[in-house]
């Protein structure tokens, strides 16, 4: 009899496997680890549950949160509350997906080998570059790579990163600086942009990388036009571009601007909010650096027939040939993420996605107007696209409360991470918030605010 | 499998199709060049495809029955821990209130997600011997790096900035060096003695005032304890290193003895394989990374904490931290997985899964054993290792014979690694499987190993069921097609 379900071998097997290998007790499997350091005892774990208490523990936990479902949320910062087509929970719930490790096997993995090959695709198609990897963890450590990318290939140490991307992408990048030994200096923002000035000033000769976010983490278009010329107008740096590849449906794709590498996190198409993760990087390069790139690639190619097939190619780039010569260490990566975020993309198809960017930069708009209206203050200098900033007058942390109490999720606290920007809020509209949603938040908000 | 050639999603496109639905606008339209620059508004559209919703649903379940996971039958991928994965997880990971949660909510309202992974890092303290868990990094090769960089941080701190090298095995998994080598440090190299142990001379005579840390995985990557690790513990600590334990092959030894106890500093787990993840693939995993006290002040920032009154928060003021090594709080939907799975298991639980994961590994071995070489003769852990040496002097690669498992509807092993042994195959059955299936695999192992002296082009011609033969590598490399172009 065994106790748990996952768990098939009998007693009666246990004895014949025991005979079998010559020991007489589980003990006897054990006796190359020393007594000294046997732990004795049963681990001090929580008490184990059976399937239904453990359901009822765990939506227990979960009902203690309140959900963006629950409330409408105006929160994004990165991470959005959007519309994610049915088909996705259903492909990515198939057991030979998602019980599958990396394609080593290619002969019994071409469904997931071909499903990364579509992604690459995909990334390409909507950042207009040459080439993409099949995922990183998330946007942040697909930017942090980034950099180190174009320090390799430079030799040069120093990274010239823009305020207004993401403060959190910001802070790994300034982790795996020091970890690779990298400069990262930090160009303010003038209106809610990077400051060109400041930018050309600081690009030069000894420059690895460029970045900044398009749109940025205030929700405005950054001009990469003039970023681009700055950038390459020093010898050998590189422009790194950080995008919501939503907003990518609408804006000219950072190729097209010439861009080296674009990054960002797949999140906005078809991945749930999840409190964070797990989401999806994406990875997409020039032609020059495909051999530089981090992470798993797939490849086109054919078998002996001369049928069409796809493989991990140029692995020579990766840790488990070059070891500390490789272009990252990442092995495992986001392969399930990515795999949900191609079944919406090509579920939204050419059309959809232009209408869903369409239906977050609408709604945006029509909240900041909404909110002006009501005599609330909108740093909103520049074009934006499903985001921009709030002044509150008063702390953020405050609003936040009162708005919660009215049932609904407030926008992100830009106070926490720039500290000139204590009092303000940085607002998130998508294409799942309703008019009449968007038209209580103003007046709520203007309540609070004037009230 | 399905024999017919799948098209690519793209090759099935037709114009005016489509697979989403959304409410009309109900906002008042702005013209868009009134919001959007004239060089910013995307002027040609992204070449994706236009599908129905049913031609999507055919084309993704045609690529899965292309493909090959846990639930479609015996996977024994060594040092990847492919165990079941359990349903109840995913039921519970997509409850609404986990799954559609924002991270940058206000505290109060996400105690319960906090409050789960308050709980998680305590039982992974327990399960590990450690005082503090961050579950920040989001897979094994980044817990590899967040914790060197947590030893570096130690060493900085201390002044100590001449440790610049990391010892790693010469059985070590790629990924340790590489993430020494992310983390800044140069990669020096112990050797296995013959019974496949780390060479304590070797040891002694690398371990140095430039040593930062060991970094090692017991059960080694040989799937054998170092029964020395202790001495190995104190060899490192009286250099003054650090020593890292590499948790991918934490599947071996729950219950029975825990890196903390054994002399290790510092601790990543691969939630993906111990702790049932899934896989997903190839990721997401989880890497969350253990740290004995003195190190705890350069954990990554924020940590979950209990407050005095009870509640969970995130304490973001820890002035010595390495900082951030992910956006957000780590892969929150993997941790949910472990987190049901632990609670399913409980102590004793995973203990046997632990001595099942053992009794199957060795009861495999020994099915096995007379039919290959096999270079150590001890006892293993949860995995072991073969070398095809002898089918090759008959022609047969290893290469071949996993083409051929299969042919037998089988996932082959992990091959051609550990690289020390000529013509690996590394072998990892898992606690989940049972005896008839081990067996049936046993007996096609021995089936294909006779093919090999009696009729040897069927394996070295193999695979011969699969929906498709080996693919040509060496051109996929020399011109790479990595995205599709209409032509």
């Amino acid at each position: 009899m065994s106790q748990f379900r996952y768990l098939p071998v009998t007693e009666e097997d246990r004895e014949e496997m025991l005979k079998v290998i010559g020991v007489k007790s589980d003990e006897d499997l054990f006796s190359d680890v020393p007594e000294k350091i046997r732990f004795k005892g049963e681990l001090k774990l929580e008490p184990k549950l059976s399937e239904p208490e453990l359901i009822r523990f765990l939506s227990g936990l979960a009902k203690k949160n309140v959900s963006t479902s629950d409330y409408p949320s105006f929160l994004g910062a990165g991470i959005y509350d959007h519309y994610i087509p049915s088909v996705v929970d259903s492909v990515i719930s198939r057991g030979e997906f998602y019980t599958a490790y990396t394609p080593y096997q290619a002969e019994v993995s071409q469904g997931e080998l071909q499903a990364i090959f579509e992604f690459q695709t995909l990334i390409c198609e909507l950042t207009g570059m040459e080439a993409a990897n099949s995922s990183m963890y998330d946007g942040s450590t697909a930017l942090a790579e980034a950099a180190l990318l174009t320090s390799g290939v430079t030799r040069n140490k120093k990274i010239i990163v823009s305020e207004t991307v993401h403060p959190e992408y910001r802070q790994v990048l300034a982790t795996y600086a020091h970890g690779r030994g990298l400069d990262v200096l930090t160009v303010p923002s003038i209106n809610g942009s990077v400051d060109l000035q400041a930018l050309e000033a600081a690009v030069d000769e000894q420059t690895a990388g460029v970045i900044v976010q398009y749109p940025n983490f205030f929700g405005e278009i950054e001009p990469l036009k003039e970023v681009e010329q700055i950038t390459h107008g020093a010898k050998r740096a590189h422009l790194i571009v950080a995008s919501n590849p939503l907003s990518l449906g609408l804006l000219t794709p950072p190729g097209a601007f010439n861009a080296d590498i674009v990054v960002g996190d797949c999140q906005p198409l078809g991945i749930s909010e999840s409190f964070g993760g797990p989401h999806c990087g994406y990875f997409a390069v020039s032609k020059k650096l495909i051999r530089k790139v981090p992470g798993r690639l797939v490849g086109e190619t054919v078998d002996e027939q001369g049928q069409r097939g796809y493989v991990l190619t140029l692995q020579a780039r990766e840790q488990h040939i070059r070891r500390e010569k490789a272009t990252s260490n990442i092995c495992s990566n986001q392969a399930l993420n990515a795999l949900a975020s191609s079944v919406a993309m090509n579920a939204f198809g050419k059309k959809g996605i232009r209408e869903l960017a369409e239906q977050n930069i609408q709604k945006a708009h029509y909240a900041a107007r909404k909110l002006k209206e009501e005599g609330i203050r909108v740093h909103a200098e520049q074009s934006f696209f499903n985001e921009f900033i709030v002044e509150c007058g008063r702390p953020v942390s405050e609003v936040n409360q009162a708005l919660f109490e009215e049932g609904i999720i407030g926008g992100y606290d830009l106070g926490k991470s720039y500290a000139q920007l204590d009092t303000k809020m940085l607002v998130a509209v998508t294409e799942m918030r309703t008019k009449d949603e968007i038209d209580q938040f103003a007046e709520v908000l203007g309540g609070i605010i004037h009230g | 499998m399905d024999n017919q050639n799948q098209p690519l999603i793209f090759e099935l496109s037709k114009k005016g199709r489509t697979a989403y639905s959304l409410p009309a606008l109900d906002v008042p339209e702005t013209p868009l060049n009134d919001m959007v620059g004239e060089d910013y508004l995307r002027q040609d559209e992204p070449n994706w495809p236009e599908v129905s919703e049913l031609e999507l649903v055919r084309h993704y379940m045609a690529l899965s029955k292309r493909n090959f996971g846990v639930d479609n039958g015996f996977y024994p991928l060594g040092s990847c821990t492919m165990k079941y994965n359990p349903k109840v997880n995913e039921l519970v990971a997509r409850l609404d209130g986990l799954a559609h949660i924002h991270p940058y909510q206000d505290e109060h309202s996400v105690q319960g997600a906090l409050e789960l992974l308050y709980r998680l890092q305590e039982n992974l303290q327990e399960i590990t011997g450690m005082d503090t868990v961050t579950l920040q990094p989001a897979a094994g090769a980044h817990g590899e790096w967040t914790g060197l960089m947590i030893i570096r941080a130690f060493h900085e701190a201390n002044g100590d900035v001449k440790r610049t090298k990391v010892i790693v095995p010469d059985t070590a998994h790629g990924t340790n060096p590489a993430s020494a080598a992310v983390a800044g440090f140069d990669t020096v190299t112990v050797k296995s003695d013959e019974n496949g142990l780390v060479d304590l001379n070797d040891l002694k005579r690398v371990a140095d005032e430039t040593t930062a840390a060991l970094m090692l995985t017991n059960p080694n990557t040989l799937g054998l304890f170092e029964t020395n690790i202790q001495e190995i513990a104190d060899i490192v600590h009286a250099a003054g290193g650090k020593v890292y334990y590499d948790g991918a092959n934490m599947n071996a030894i729950m219950g029975v003895t825990r890196p903390g106890d054994m002399g290790y500093d510092v601790v990543h787990l691969n939630l993906h394989k111990t702790f049932t993840g899934p896989h997903g693939g190839g990721g997401p995993g989880s890497g969350p990374v253990g740290v004995k006290a003195e190190l705890e002040p350069f954990l990554p920032k924020p940590l979950i904490v209990k407050k005095a009154d009870g509640s969970y928060g995130l304490d973001d003021d820890r002035p010595q931290s390495i900082g951030r090594v992910k956006a957000f709080y780590g892969n929150f939907g993997i941790n949910v997985r472990a987190y049901a799975y632990i609670r399913t298991m409980g102590g004793n639980g995973l203990f046997q899964v632990s001595k099942d994961a053992v009794l199957n590994a060795n009861y495999l071995l020994k099915r096995l054993t007379d039919y290959f070489e096999t270079p150590f003769k001890q006892l293993c852990k949860h995995e072991f290792v073969l070398s095809g040496s002898r089918q090759k002097k008959l022609g047969v690669r290893t290469l071949d014979m996993a083409k051929r498992l299969l042919d037998f509807g089988y996932y082959p092993p992990t091959i051609y690694f550990p690289l020390l042994v000529d013509e690996a195959l590394m072998i990892e059955p898992t606690e989940t499987e049972s005896k008839e299936t081990l067996d049936a695999f046993a007996d096609h192992l021995i089936a294909i190993t006779q093919e090999a002296e009696e009729n040897p082009e069927i394996v070295q011609e193999a695979p011969h069921k699969t929906v498709i033969g080996r693919l040509d590598e060496t051109q996929a490399a020399r011109h790479p097609i990595l995205r599709y172009a209409k032509h």
